[in-house]
């Protein structure tokens, strides 16, 4: 098992267990023949060709590793398992013995395969987004113990009347809100997945079926979103109407913790078209009412701030005694988790009318032109802080 | 219990909420935009509040103010109507009481 050992030398824990197993079955089949070619590094590694990360062991990273060595001993089994020529063979032509092994049981053969791929896919993805973020957040630490270390050393953070807040951090920082944080970025992770995905169908003029689940699909991720920021605002409102959680560019987009519904249908709307005359009727009924519904709930946001701004202000002038004032505030404010819940309803409702009015295509090339948006958005934001400044 | 349903049949329109909820003047203000008649009864300043929100828990309905009811029936809270505007089928149900 010469070969063997070699690969153990090139490769990680995961190939030793790997290459374990393999010289285990392939040594329990081959009792007779000493040439044991079958277990080979890169020319002969064409046997397992439909193992497309296999190609060259030394170009294995700890990514594809993980995601490939118990699949990929499943069919490495299944092989074996049929023919014991196959082993014996040290140029075994992949055509003709996998085809074999393929006609056998080829749904599932290419099916698990793909599955494969698109997790070791996505995995990597969410592993590099997870860095990403970890290095940012990061970043985002070193430069408020830098602030905090300035304001200390001028003498402003005194304790008693000055609050922290002025500093533009909170004190505690809520382990649900790194939590929502964390959850954001995985989401916004998946919905580029989601995104290219489209893209690709669209692109690719595949049916109305498979449109259909992908638009289902790109909804159920929004709902989701709203889901999330749901359990935020019951722990922090003020984070999350803040919009903190979201690039700059969104930010100036904000109206109660997010899009305006309106907003995003004038982004849809364009990429709707060809539209039957029903639908236009129908998508500009959506429209018009959207605005009235945001409209009415801007209202009541209004005087929800007019009621604080109320509570807040009360009281006899030069009282000592705020806590009365400020107390009955915050219970006026608990309003804002049930404005953001409304604001989400309204987000998630035009959406689903959009898909309910439109076709699959018109509505797949719709979330499309959505999804883009905020991506374009996103790179905005990144732009825009990159920007040289300016000496004053 | 009676004097909810009293009450919602005598007016089209009628929302039961509370002087300090903003939600429900969310609600009235898209009414008025929509042009419709409607009228809203605070259950705060009534008495009997305490009853009418146990009379709403028994009728199903256990949210919050806003409660809404258009010709007698109960619609729901902010939700409903948002999502029932939405739809395109808000309108039709307030064309008796508008203008």
């Amino acid at each position: 098992m010469e070969d063997g050992l070699c690969i153990t030398a090139v490769g990680f824990l995961p190939f030793i267990f790997l290459v374990a197993v393999l010289s285990i079955f392939i040594w329990s089949r081959n009792k007779m023949n000493s040439t044991s070619t079958h277990f080979v590094p890169s020319r002969r590694m064409d046997i397992y060709e439909p193992i497309h990360q296999m190609t060259m062991w030394g170009d294995f990273k700890e990514n594809n590793c993980e995601d490939i060595s118990p699949p990929v001993i499943i069919e490495i089994e299944g092989k074996l398992d049929n023919q014991s020529e196959e082993t014996s063979h040290g140029t075994v032509g992949p055509s003709s013995k996998y085809d074999q092994e393929a006609s056998r049981r080829p749904d599932k053969a290419q099916r698990r395969l793909a599955q494969n791929r698109e997790a070791a896919r996505k995995s990597r993805l969410r592993k590099k987004a997870y860095v990403q973020q970890l290095e940012s957040s990061k970043l985002k630490l070193i430069q408020l113990e830098q602030e905090l270390g300035r304001a200390r050393h001028q003498g402003l953070y005194a304790g008693g009347g000055l609050d922290t807040s002025q500093l533009g951090y909170s004190e505690t920082i809520n382990p649900g809100i790194t939590a929502f944080e964390m959850e954001y970025g995985h989401w916004v992770e998946e919905q580029i997945i989601q995104i290219s995905d489209l893209r690709n169908a669209l692109q690719s003029n595949v049916g109305d079926m498979e449109l259909s689940i992908l638009v289902e699909r790109v909804l159920k991720h929004y709902a989701d979103l709203f889901a999330m920021k749901a359990t935020a605002a019951r722990i922090d409102v003020f984070y999350l109407m803040s919009g903190m959680w979201k690039t700059s560019a969104e930010r100036f987009f904000l109206w109660i913790g997010g899009f305006r519904p309106s907003e995003l249908l004038k982004v849809l709307l364009p990429h709707l078209e060809p539209m039957s005359e029903q639908q236009h009727f129908e998508v500009c009924n959506l429209r018009q009412n959207c605005q009235q519904a945001e409209d009415a709930l801007s209202q009541g946001m209004e005087k929800l701030r007019y009621i604080v701004v109320e509570a807040v202000g009360a009281g006899r002038l030069g009282e000592g005694n705020y806590l009365p004032q400020i107390t009955a505030a915050i219970e006026k404010l608990e309003a804002l988790v049930r404005f953001v819940g409304q604001a989400d309803h309204l987000r998630q409702e035009t959406l689903q009318q959009i898909s309910r009015i439109l076709e699959p295509p018109q509505a797949a090339r719709g979330l499309l032109a959505l999804g883009e948006y905020l991506q374009h958005l996103r790179a905005l934001s990144s732009l825009w802080s990159s920007r040289p400044c300016e000496p004053t | 219990m009676e004097k909810v349903l009293k009450l919602a049949s005598e007016k089209g329109i009628l929302i039961f909420s509370k002087s300090t909820c903003c939600l429900c003047y969310a609600v009235q203000m898209l009414f008025q935009d929509l042009g419709a008649k409607y009228h809203v009864h605070n259950i705060d300043h009534d008495p009997e509040g305490k009853e009418i929100e146990k009379a709403l828990l028994r009728m199903g309905y256990n949210g919050p103010v806003p409660a809404v009811f258009i010709g007698g029936k109960l619609v729901g809270s902010t939700n409903e109507v948002m999502s029932l505007h939405l739809s395109g089928s808000l309108m039709p149900l307030l064309k008796p009481y508008r203008g």
